[in-house]
């Protein structure tokens, strides 16, 4: 009950992140990565680094277009640019070496044309829609059978919001953290997405579930309990379980965020957020708002 | 009673062989090894989109695979243990793109494979101009190449195959061309017309073999020999093989792991795995105590049976598959938790242990069943999009890994649990079978 009792700050909570994540979102967007956009990245590691400046000038003899370097690790950089022929590619690193007299080991090259960063655009805007129609069915077949006091659409929509709720807030981070920290947006990135939406969906219903459960109870066996009660009882029996799933799955992900390779790093990153921002609204922001729309909805008929 | 316990031991010895075969690393003589993705053992993925748009719509995948044998063989002559080359349809609805991915693992020296793989050079076959060969050497001398020769119309289009060869009796390298049907048609009607004179064989415009037609040749086999070492037929072969490239291909994507990156990242996934797997365990024995040491024991039957299933399949492993197991053995935990908990609801009404038991698994199984469908959804429409070979690795392990924690939490936990279910209503299996800290 105490969740139901304090809804309006657990609302607010999230009203306040969700409305910083939309601020940062449209302010700086989302930075899309050579998956996304084309380019190539080159990763070197030197023996002893050059300072950045030279590294800069040196690369300004070659006609790279639009390029950016970063330093990474305790002796290497992170060099982005246009998409690189290979030709192109050795110049640079020959540009890098100072034509083989600094020793240098080139740890990663990846290169991806305009033309599949298109397309990786396309399917990706392709599967998070079938993910969204997929879940959308999910929720109507569901909830088909609840109807009082809250109309089944309503969950549905609820769900919706908490999903929304969902995403957000990750995406909001990482926005902030591609103009501050250089942060960029990949596949796999929208993959975390996706796997934050599959999941919350799924905690919310579980709770969902419990209310009609509780609500069938409640008329079968002539209870008469507030609609508030039940929703309230519901969190309480789903609590635990809600909390332990997610607290396994977050301690599994924040193993691998910690020591995991640096190739998934930023997506388990994202995974930590949305997984935890997933489970705050399907207890905290779901449910609540089923009596906050109930509650509202008998005033109107009075 | 006894029968629970026998099905049990009977899970654990079977689980036990998986695990075996799973654990079982004779390396690479073995016949079920793991397989690495380029990420974590090093080397170089290259895509290639061929250009299809000069082929009937029929002929393309005929094309599609004998360039794929063709660049097959170029890349063998690079001496990389287990390439791989293989067609790919990529490209959204509407607007099919056919493309070729080359993976040769240990090789980060782009620019060498690239040239071999990459290069669509031009093979011609040329006759002298009619005047010329009456000519005095200086004043050929002074003639550029195409004043000299003219195209048959003969070109590498209609080359199969080349092949190097040696002389039976003298040892001498030669090299053997072979036509398709289209070609060895054209290169009778050549050599028919003219015996006696030379057809030369040109590579990017340069003549590389000028050899003098002995008759007409109607096998559509022809022979070039000449004083060859060894290593020019060599170098000539693969040159020739390269002129026969059937469609023409463009460079699109490259991506290059050095070896030591890849090591890091395999190390560090294998380490998260194992600490992920024991952190997520100690957690459940502290909490559900011993229902929780039952998940564990499924845990460890499960991660058995996916790393079995890498191997069968097999699962090519990236960094990004490797995340995708982690995240489901926190995921598989899911199941468990779900059973205790309605276990523990009934304990609370008052039903006596194994009822409790069977009950919480009955009434848990349509939450489980629900809550898995939705990661499954997610991850065949990740596979089927993926765009990149990461979310598909990704999407397929995540796959794997919620199928079969289903199975491992409705048969392996059932089993266990039932197995070590006392029919005791003392403290001591009260305590035993409830969690928490509290009470």
């Amino acid at each position: 009950m105490f969740i139901i009792r304090n809804r309006k700050f657990f609302y607010s909570l999230s009203i306040l992140l969700v409305g910083a994540s939309i601020i940062a979102l449209s302010i700086w967007g989302l930075t899309p990565g050579i998956d996304f956009r084309g380019g190539s990245i080159i990763e070197v590691e030197y023996a002893s680094r050059p300072t950045v400046d030279s590294v800069n000038t040196a690369l300004s003899g070659l006609k790279l277009g639009a390029y950016s370097v970063r330093e990474t690790g305790d002796a290497g950089y992170i060099i982005r640019t246009d998409e690189l022929t290979p030709s192109l590619h050795d110049a640079v690193l020959n540009t890098l070496s100072d034509g083989g007299k600094v020793s240098l080991t080139e740890k990663r090259f990846n290169s991806i044309g305009p033309v599949l960063g298109k397309e990786a655009i396309q399917k990706a805007w392709m599967s998070i829609a079938l993910v969204l129609l997929a879940i959308i069915l999910f929720i109507t077949f569901a909830f088909r059978k609840v109807s009082r006091p809250v109309s089944s659409w309503k969950y549905g929509l609820i769900a919706v919001i908490a999903l929304a709720h969902d995403v957000i807030i990750p995406a909001g981070v990482f926005s902030v953290l591609g103009h501050y920290a250089g942060f960029e947006i990949d596949t796999l990135f929208v993959t975390a997405l996706l796997v934050i939406l599959g999941f919350s969906i799924h905690d919310t219903i579980v709770v969902f579930d419990r209310v009609r459960e509780n609500l069938h109870r409640n008329t079968e066996y002539h209870e008469k309990k507030e609609f508030d009660t039940i929703v309230g009882e519901s969190i309480n029996q789903t609590f635990v379980r809600s909390i332990n799933t997610s607290l396994t799955t977050l301690l599994a992900i924040a193993v691998l965020y910690v020591l995991g390779p640096d190739a998934t790093k930023h997506f388990s990153l994202a995974l930590l957020i949305g997984l935890t921002v997933g489970t705050y609204s399907s207890i905290f922001i779901g449910s609540p708002l089923l009596v906050t729309w109930q509650k509202w909805q008998e005033r109107k008929n009075k | 009673m006894f029968k629970k316990r026998i099905s049990a031991l009977i899970l654990l010895i079977l689980a036990g062989s998986v695990a075996y075969f799973s654990y079982d690393k004779t390396g690479e003589i073995s016949r079920f090894p793991y397989r690495l993705g380029l990420d974590l053992s090093g080397g170089t993925h290259l895509i290639y989109q061929a250009d299809t748009k000069a082929l009937p719509e029929s002929e393309i995948s005929g094309a599609m695979s004998s360039l794929s044998d063709v660049v097959e063989r170029r890349v063998n002559l690079f001496g990389v243990s287990e390439p791989l080359v293989q067609i790919e349809e990529g490209g959204t609805i509407g607007n099919r793109e056919h493309r070729l991915i080359v993976e040769l693992p240990g090789v980060t020296d782009i620019k060498q494979a690239v040239e071999l793989i990459g290069k669509t050079p031009t093979l011609d076959f040329m006759l002298v101009r009619p005047g010329v060969d009456k000519l005095s050497d200086a004043e050929k001398a002074k003639l550029k190449l195409d004043e000299i020769f003219v195209s048959t119309g003969l070109t590498g289009r209609y080359l199969k195959h080349a092949q190097l060869e040696f002389n039976q009796t003298t040892f001498e390298p030669y090299v053997t061309l072979q036509f398709n049907d289209e070609g060895a048609k054209l290169f009778g009607a050549i050599t028919k017309a003219n015996v006696g004179k030379i057809v030369a064989i040109f590579l990017d415009g340069q003549p590389i073999s000028t050899p003098v037609v002995q008759q007409e040749i109607t096998s559509g086999n022809a022979q070039i020999s000449g004083n060859f070492k060894v290593e020019e037929a060599r170098t000539l072969v693969r040159d020739l093989n390269y002129g026969a490239l059937p469609v023409p291909i463009n460079l699109v994507s490259t991506q290059t792991i050095g070896a030591s990156l890849g090591k890091g990242a395999l190390d560090a996934s294998l380490y998260a795995g194992l600490w992920a797997f024991v952190i997520v365990g100690l957690f459940l024995i502290i909490w559900y105590r011993v229902p929780g040491l039952v998940a564990v024991l499924a845990l460890a039957i499960y991660t058995a049976i996916n790393l079995a299933l890498f191997k069968l399949i097999p699962v090519t492993l990236t960094s990004a598959g490797i995340a995708g197991f982690i995240l489901s053995i926190g995921m598989a935990v899911d199941a468990n938790i779900l059973i205790f908990e309605r276990m523990k609801e009934e304990l609370k009404r008052g039903k006596e242990l194994p009822e409790a038991i069977k009950e919480g698994f009955h009434r848990a199984w349509l939450s489980i069943r629900d809550s898995n469908l939705s990661s499954i959804i997610t991850a065949i429409i990740l596979y089927y999009l993926a765009s990149t070979p990461v979310v598909k690795g990704f999407a397929l392990v995540f796959f794997l890994g919620v199928v079969s924690s289903m199975f491992s939490a409705i048969t392996a936990s059932r089993t266990l649990l039932l197995a070590v279910g006392a029919k005791g209503e003392g403290k001591l299996s009260k305590f035993l079978f409830h969690s928490g800290f509290l009470k």
